[in-house]
């Protein structure tokens, strides 16, 4: 490899990888703590109009970055994410480190405890920069839903990065991290990272540790990696991945080396193409780009299926019945006892927790508790939330039957490319369509990632999802390669 | 568009959530709750008659997580927890031992 040497002035405008990046921190080339502040600069720079970062960690971040450097000049073999900076979103707890959630009701609480995923990063080396925005609990799909502001897309400022994810695409699309972690629940990672033209990953529920990561819907919540490219994001998350006596979800599976898996290509893989997910409502740039993509695939040695996923269109109603339950019973922590905001005006015990709530919660954090409560009401449970948990089954059904056909399963991962800021804030029910293509998996429990896959006439990105089987993303990092090798 | 739910339910939703809601919000939840129950309505169309409801699904991967060594339980061993003062830093009134709230018994 040729010798690459970054400064603080000098960060290169289109990222290095991660293996790049941390070979010249071993050989001394770059220093850690050089690139840490280069990025810091970058962050000054630019936060200001995308208001990614909600609070950064420089002094965690270059004791680390030191630390590092000290390693690498003894001649020690450094970590596999050693010196790489790197972002966290807001709903994962960092040690003393201000976590909102991008909501009133938590500014300025300080966990007692790192997220596991934020310590499995770390022990490998990376340089943790700051917190990152996000919708508040991870409630939205375009990142307007946070207390502390929107985030703008790096693309194109009057538009939104999709969320609830948002500051996490935004960072990586605008170079203010080589990489970030993100939370995907309905689609708050996959999202994101289509309408930011970079890429993003859910893995497998059980996959990767929950512990340390502010619960919006249990059964559906999931850590996973947005990078720049696609390797990068496989070598993150098989550092993410593994079992955590913390999580009980979190499976004992052996972790695969994804990256090394993503080096293989696509000949003989067969890819289902649901046409459920082509119909009305798909942006037909979209379409146009996600079918030449597809084309790619094929003239990769793939070969494609059509498939039928019958029951996508009941995906939505499913999601936002589910999620909304558990939403209910997760946030009744959130009552001004032990942490976050207490009104001011409180009298009693009970109006303590009224209005500590009324005051700290957002509009859409309120309608989906409202909903969530609605659906487990007596006299509404087996008509709602039951039937909402059996429609789920059918649905996981669906995508196990059709990967005894097929290895991986491709469509778009929205149906429109991003849109403007407020264009959609009026109508819930609108902002809840966009996630039309994501929720299935997230009901499913299977793994995806959005990788870039063109952009429209305007330059908008577009995102290509790839779907795996449960525990299956070794064949979904081949094929995100696959189409990313095709840009 | 129809209304499923009453004003007076929205009401009584808040009141069971622990949320006092102002004047203005609960017309528009209560029209956002009724366009969103009646986009929900086509779950009807299903049939799920004999269908087991899926609560987590861990249980379809009950052979593959759990991987055959029934490790559910852990060793009951005494380990450390956080720490109390790290905890109460982040309260909204303590007296360092315990949270305070206000009154929660009228005399």
């Amino acid at each position: 490899m040729s010798e690459i040497r970054v400064t603080a002035e000098k960060l290169v405008e289109k990222p290095l990888t991660i293996a790049e990046l941390r070979a010249a921190v071993q050989s001394g080339t770059t220093k850690a703590v050089d690139l840490a502040e280069g990025y810091y600069g970058r962050i000054q720079a630019h936060n200001p109009l995308l208001n990614v970062y909600l609070a950064l960690t420089k002094e965690r971040a270059l004791e680390q970055a030191a630390r590092v450097d000290a390693a690498a000049a003894k001649g020690e073999t450094i970590g596999a994410m050693a010196g790489i900076p790197v972002g966290i979103k807001d709903v994962l707890t960092m040690d003393g480190t201000v976590t909102t959630a991008g909501s009133k009701i938590l500014g300025g609480y300080r966990p007692p405890y790192d997220a596991t995923s934020v310590k499995r990063l770390e022990a490998a080396g990376a340089v943790l920069l700051g917190k990152i925005n996000c919708d508040e609990f991870a409630m939205g799909s375009s990142n307007e839903n946070s207390a502390y502001g929107p985030v703008r897309n790096p693309v194109d400022t009057e538009r939104v990065p999709g969320g609830s994810s948002g500051g996490s695409a935004a960072a990586v699309a605008a170079n203010l991290a080589v990489a970030t972690l993100g939370t995907d629940t309905g689609g708050s990672i996959r999202q994101p990272a289509s309408f930011c033209g970079v890429v993003g990953v859910l893995p497998t529920y059980g996959r990767v540790s929950r512990y340390g990561l502010i619960a919006y819907a249990s059964s559906l919540d999931r850590v996973g990696p947005f990078a720049a490219n696609v390797r990068d994001a496989a070598e993150i998350l098989s550092i993410l991945a593994g079992h955590d006596p913390h999580d009980a979800t979190s499976s004992r599976l052996p972790v695969a080396d994804y990256a090394a898996e993503s080096d293989k290509d696509v000949k003989g893989l067969k890819i289902g193409i649901p046409e459920e997910y082509f119909g009305e409502g798909l942006d037909p740039e979209v379409q146009a780009q996600i079918e030449s993509g597809i084309d790619g695939l094929r003239a990769a040695g793939a070969e494609i299926k059509k498939i039928s996923l019958k029951h996508t269109r009941y995906a939505i109603p499913t999601y936002y019945l589910v999620a909304t339950a558990e939403a209910s019973a997760n946030l009744a922590r959130f009552d001004g006892v032990r942490f976050g905001y207490r009104s001011p005006k409180s009298t009693n015990l009970s109006s303590m927790y009224k209005l500590s709530r009324e005051e700290g919660f957002g509009a859409e954090v309120k309608r989906r508790i409202l909903l969530g409560t609605y659906a487990l009401s007596a006299g509404y449970y087996e008509a709602y939330y039951k039937k909402a948990q059996q429609v789920r089954r059918l649905l996981a059904n669906e995508f196990m039957d059709a990967f005894a056909g097929v290895d991986a399963i491709v469509t778009p991962t929205s149906p429109i490319p991003p849109f403007k800021l407020g264009e959609k804030t009026d109508d819930p029910l609108a902002m809840y369509l966009a996630d039309i293509y994501t929720v299935t998996a997230s009901l499913a429990g299977i793994c995806g990632i959005s990788v870039p896959c063109g952009t429209t006439a305007a330059g908008l990105p577009v995102g290509m999802q790839v779907l795996g089987p449960h525990f299956g993303e070794a064949a979904a990092f081949r094929v995100a390669r696959a189409v990313e090798a095709a840009q | 568009m129809s209304t499923m739910v009453t004003l007076e339910e929205v009401e009584r939703v808040a009141e069971l959530a622990n949320l006092e809601l102002a004047a203005d919000e609960a017309p528009a939840m209560q029209r956002d709750l009724n366009a969103i129950l009646e986009y929900i309505e086509q779950l009807n169309e299903l049939n799920t008659k004999g269908v087991e409801p899926l609560a987590q699904v861990s249980d379809l991967l009950a052979s593959v997580v759990d991987s055959g060594d029934g490790a559910t339980l852990r060793p009951d061993e005494r380990t450390g927890s956080v720490d109390r003062a790290k905890v109460m830093r982040s309260a909204p009134e303590t007296d360092g031992a315990f949270f305070k709230t206000p009154k929660v018994i009228e005399r």
